[in-house]
């Protein structure tokens, strides 16, 4: 199903049906509006954020809907920090990814107000209010803020995604050597988190499934561009993403790189790749 | 009933987990991972510093082993710590042949630096990612070997049979919650169980530790007959950000950083705390020094104080700590070049953890644990900087050869009741602790289970009846009680630690497991509910925040980690043993054992831990 949906207000003040289950359920959460109301009233600003919601199993979820939750702001707040307090404080089914609240896990990319950013790197004061919060477009919603990253995984897995050389020194504890600049041209690319925002963000990716996405290709760049790989398993590395769904579909349309958490210049990585195989493909010719 | 069935089974794909579960499949195990994060969310990805190891002319292990034994305050075993100190070189050349981009010299070999209580520089790092780098370059090395991983598979019970004593137990696989699916399947283990959970800073309301940390493993393996080990060693790191408890590392002080007061004062001068070093003294000085200030009413907020770096100048920053100007606009708006950025200690580290010896193993036979959640123990009362890394793939490293059977030869550090030495007789505790109910425990208890399909069956049934309840029955949200269990432990069991809060802490972590005899899971989906997961988590945080303040509790002296205001002292006549405490069925029994200090070539003698 797709997150481009007309948006129908549901307040969580009024009670929906599915939430009616039980009498003393209804007590705890009366108990907990009631703790997060005076929190309220001693914030001195409070902010909305409206969620979308989708349980394919819950009534009255079954149809996507967004909920709106206001939430005390404070200093500092991320739009990760808000969720978490409607969460606790509102409604405890409210179902997002999220662990390390430090932009190194990869969790939390969601569609924050239009684009993809990560929930917990997102400052609540660098955004329009109220704040809109959807999952990633162009997969598969799975609960609420929770998508199926399957796709994306099995894009990253394709790339052969693990070191491989034949140069392995024979020495006892002796290291293979790797010039400071040759470290230096691969470091950004391993940065990568795994938070799949620039493939959400990609046009192609959304028009062709089989298409490796940019983060895929930043991995294989990583591998192709460290010499320590030496020059034969370089040829392997540019076969596979010269591949009909490999970087010649790129258009360069830097939306990934505009989304990417991590600052990867991933469309000039993508157009490395590209000159590398052309004169890859000249040397053989 | 869904039954998968491996010769190993490791709960946890952090960087203890993806190292053991290589190190199966290296000896032909057929090795499957399972974990409630995918392997990369792991929180190892987090760790920045480095990986101790002795690789260079001039260094060598038992160099390592000795600064590390000083460091532990001599509460570290010495078989552990010399293991450690031994593998780690080459489990770090490892991982540079898996091609970890490690920092490099000018003549192509890796990077090493400085880190605080080593006497040399050998911290081998990745930038300041190093956690990250290791995390996903052995990832990359699981998926080039095709181990199977289940993740967002959130293991809840092991399956143990039920012997009366804990040393007579098996385990024989472990049962888990598809998360997606909502299914409670069982996982059949042949050859054995390695717990990787890591740490549990979720016991405290502000920690560096991700919010996935909520010590499963430990409180799985506790409640299943493992005796836990020196839990009360908790480190704290002084400067972390207070919205969010990101770790602001101490490159900021060492490049010149100064901590002040809401009066201005720079107060580890102006109050003596660190009349020589200041800013530098080691982490537990600051971080008291730091809630000091506060408590005397001299914090910003009554929360925090402020950690200053803007006289060192723009450029400077830039080109030595850029990547701490991102963290604070980032996660707490602010900007370091025009405000100070506030600063508060928060919960780093547990040296504590599930008993192990250098071998990975457990007194359970099949029941093995590495990493953050177990304890060998190597880091004893505190942990050196860039020492939980190589712990992670030494130990990982053992225990998954051991599961697979490899013979690793005799293990130096005893385990399991056995190996007590001594009991706690007069712990005046002003609650009873351990379970409400005495049958509250993991191991089946309706006869004689032996069959080990039949243990995993039982303990699945066990599971799916918990959940159903949990699912079905009225009542409170686990929410209010982790809170309030959280804020119990910052505020009594913190790095200042006395009787009166100690025993207070305990009657609230009471209180906690009588209102989660009530507590319910209000999200009725089967599908990704995180309130059912977070419920779960809840009461192993109850039963890993109990086991450390009873062992703050027992242990009356001043060691690492551990301060107590009425004993500023070390006492090792008395107290050169490990804090143990075992399940017992649900009646808690503290008990100790006694320290190796023998080490192969010499016998570590304890000194001052002065700097
Ligand atoms: C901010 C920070 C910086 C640090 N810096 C350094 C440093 O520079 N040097 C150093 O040596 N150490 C450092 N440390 C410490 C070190 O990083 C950790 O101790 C270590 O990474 C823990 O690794 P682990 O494999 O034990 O656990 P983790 O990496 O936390 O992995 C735990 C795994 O267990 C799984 N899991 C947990 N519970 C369950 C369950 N119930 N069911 C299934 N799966 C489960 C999770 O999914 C995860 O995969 C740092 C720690 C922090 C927080
Ligand atoms: S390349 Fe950037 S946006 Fe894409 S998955 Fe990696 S970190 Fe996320
Ligand atoms: S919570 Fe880990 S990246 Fe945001």
């Amino acid at each position: 199903m797709s997150t481009q949906i007309t948006e129908t207000e549901t307040e969580t003040e009024t009670e929906s049906t599915h939430q009616k289950r039980r009498l003393a359920e209804k007590h705890a959460r009366a108990d907990m509006r009631e703790r997060a109301k005076a929190d309220l009233s001693e914030a001195e600003e409070s902010v909305k954020i409206k969620v979308f919601r989708y349980d394919p199993e819950v009534e009255g979820k079954k149809d996507p809907r967004f909920d709106t939750f206001r939430v005390p702001f404070t200093k500092g707040m991320t739009i990760l920090d808000a969720l978490i307090y409607a969460r606790d404080h509102f409604d405890s089914s409210l179902t997002f990814r999220h662990s390390c609240r430090q932009a190194i896990c990869g969790s939390d990319a969601l569609f924050v107000n239009g684009r993809q950013r990560l929930g917990c790197k997102t400052q609540m004061s660098d955004l329009e209010w109220p704040v809109r919060i959807e999952p990633l477009p162009h997969a598969e919603v799975v609960k609420d803020l929770v998508v199926d990253m399957e796709h994306f995984y099995d894009q990253m897995e394709s790339v052969e995604p693990f070191f491989q050389t034949n140069e392995i020194p024979s020495g006892e504890l002796e290291e293979q050597r790797q010039t400071r600049e040759n470290r230096e041209k691969v470091k950004m690319s391993t940065r990568c988190i795994w938070c799949a925002a620039c493939m959400s963000s990609c046009n192609i990716a959304a028009g062709d499934n089989e298409y490796l996405g940019p983060a895929a290709i930043n991995k294989a760049y990583r591998f192709a561009m460290d010499e320590r790989e030496g020059e034969e398993m370089k040829e392997h590395r540019l076969n596979i993403i010269e591949q009909e769904h490999g970087v010649w579909r790129c258009q360069t349309q830097f939306s990934c790189t505009v989304v990417c958490p991590k600052d990867i210049p991933l469309t000039e990585h993508i157009q490395e790749l590209k000159r590398e195989a052309v004169k890859s493909n000249l040397k053989f010719w | 009933m869904t039954l998968h069935e491996h010769d190993v089974i490791v709960v946890g794909a952090g960087g203890a987990g993806l190292r053991a579960a290589i190190a199966a499949h290296e000896e032909g195990s057929d090795v499957a991972m399972v974990t409630k994060l995918h392997p990369v969310r792991s929180h190892t990805g987090a760790a920045e510093g480095g990986i101790n190891a002795a690789l260079r002319d001039g260094d060598d292990w038992e160099l390592h082993a000795y600064d590390t034994m000083k460091g532990s305050d001599y509460l570290g075993d010495a078989p552990a710590i010399e293991t450690l100190a031994q593998d780690s070189p080459e489990e770090v050349i490892q991982l540079e042949h898996w091609g970890m981009p490690f920092s490099r010299e000018e003549d192509g070999r890796v990077s090493q630096r400085p880190f605080g209580g080593l006497s040399f520089p050998r911290t081998t790092y990745a930038g300041a990612e190093t956690g990250h780098h290791l995390l996903h370059t052995m990832y990359e090395q699981v998926v080039k070997r095709g181990i199977k991983v289940y993740d967002e598979f959130y293991v809840s019970r092991l399956a143990v049979t039920d012997h009366d004593d804990p040393e007579e137990r098996s385990c024989h696989g472990c049962v888990a919650y598809d998360i997606k699916s909502g299914e409670i399947v069982g996982f059949r283990a042949t050859d054995g169980v390695i717990l990787a959970t890591g740490g549990d800073g979720q016991v405290y309301d502000h920690t560096t530790n991700a919010v996935a940390n909520t010590g499963d493993g430990p409180a799985m393996a506790y409640r299943a007959g493992v005796p836990v080990e020196d839990m009360e060693f908790v480190q704290f790191h002084p400067t972390t950000l207070p919205s969010t408890g990101v770790l602001i590392s101490e490159g900021v002080r060492g490049e010149g950083g100064i901590l002040y007061n809401r009066e201005g004062e720079r107060f580890m001068f102006e109050y003596g705390y660190a009349n020589n070093a200041g800013e530098l003294a080691s982490r537990d000085v600051v971080a008291r020094a730091e809630l000091t200030e506060v408590n005397e009413g001299r914090g910003i907020n009554d929360e925090y104080v402020y950690l200053d770096m803007r006289h060192l100048g723009e450029e400077r920053i830039v080109d030595r700590l850029e990547n701490i100007i991102h963290l604070a606009e980032d996660f707490e708006g602010v900007d370091p070049l025009v405000e100070p950025m506030p600063v508060k200690p928060g919960q780093h580290y547990h040296m504590g953890g599930i008993e192990t010896d250098e071998n990975g193993e457990t007194c359970i036979e099949g029941l093995y644990a590495a990493g953050e959640c177990a304890c060998a123990s190597v880091h004893g009362s505190n942990r050196l900087g860039g020492n939980a890394l190589p712990e992670l793939i030494v130990l990982g490293a053992r225990a998954g050869r051991h599961a697979a059977g490899t013979d690793l030869g005799e293990a130096g550090v005893p385990t399991g009741p056995s190996a007590k030495s001594e009991d706690e007789t007069d712990l005046d505790t002003p609650v009873q602790p351990g379970a409400l109910d005495v049958d509250d425990s993991d191991v089946a208890a309706d006869g004689a289970l032996v069959e080990p399909i039949d243990v995993v069956e039982h303990a699945v049934e066990a599971e799916r009846e918990r959940v159903r309840q949990l699912l079905e029955r009225d009542g409170t949200n686990h929410a209010e009680i982790r809170e309030d269990l959280q804020k119990a432990m910052t505020e009594n069991v913190n790095v200042f630690r006395n009787e009166d809060g100690l025993k207070r802490a305990l009657e609230v972590i009471r209180e906690c497991r009588e209102r989660y005899q009530d507590v319910a899971v209000s999200d009725p989906s089967r599908t990704f509910n995180t309130d059912l997961i977070h419920t779960i988590e809840t009461r192993n945080l109850i039963d890993v925040a109990e086991t450390i303040t009873l062992g703050a509790l027992a242990r009356n002296e001043f060691r690492g980690a551990h301060w107590r205001q009425e004993y500023q002292e070390r006492r090792d006549d008395e107290w050169l043993k490990h804090t143990m405490i075992a399940w017992n069925d649900g009646s808690p029994d503290l008990y100790y054992k006694p320290v190796i200090l023998e080490g192969e070539n010499k016998e570590y003698e304890p000194k001052v831990r002065s700097y």
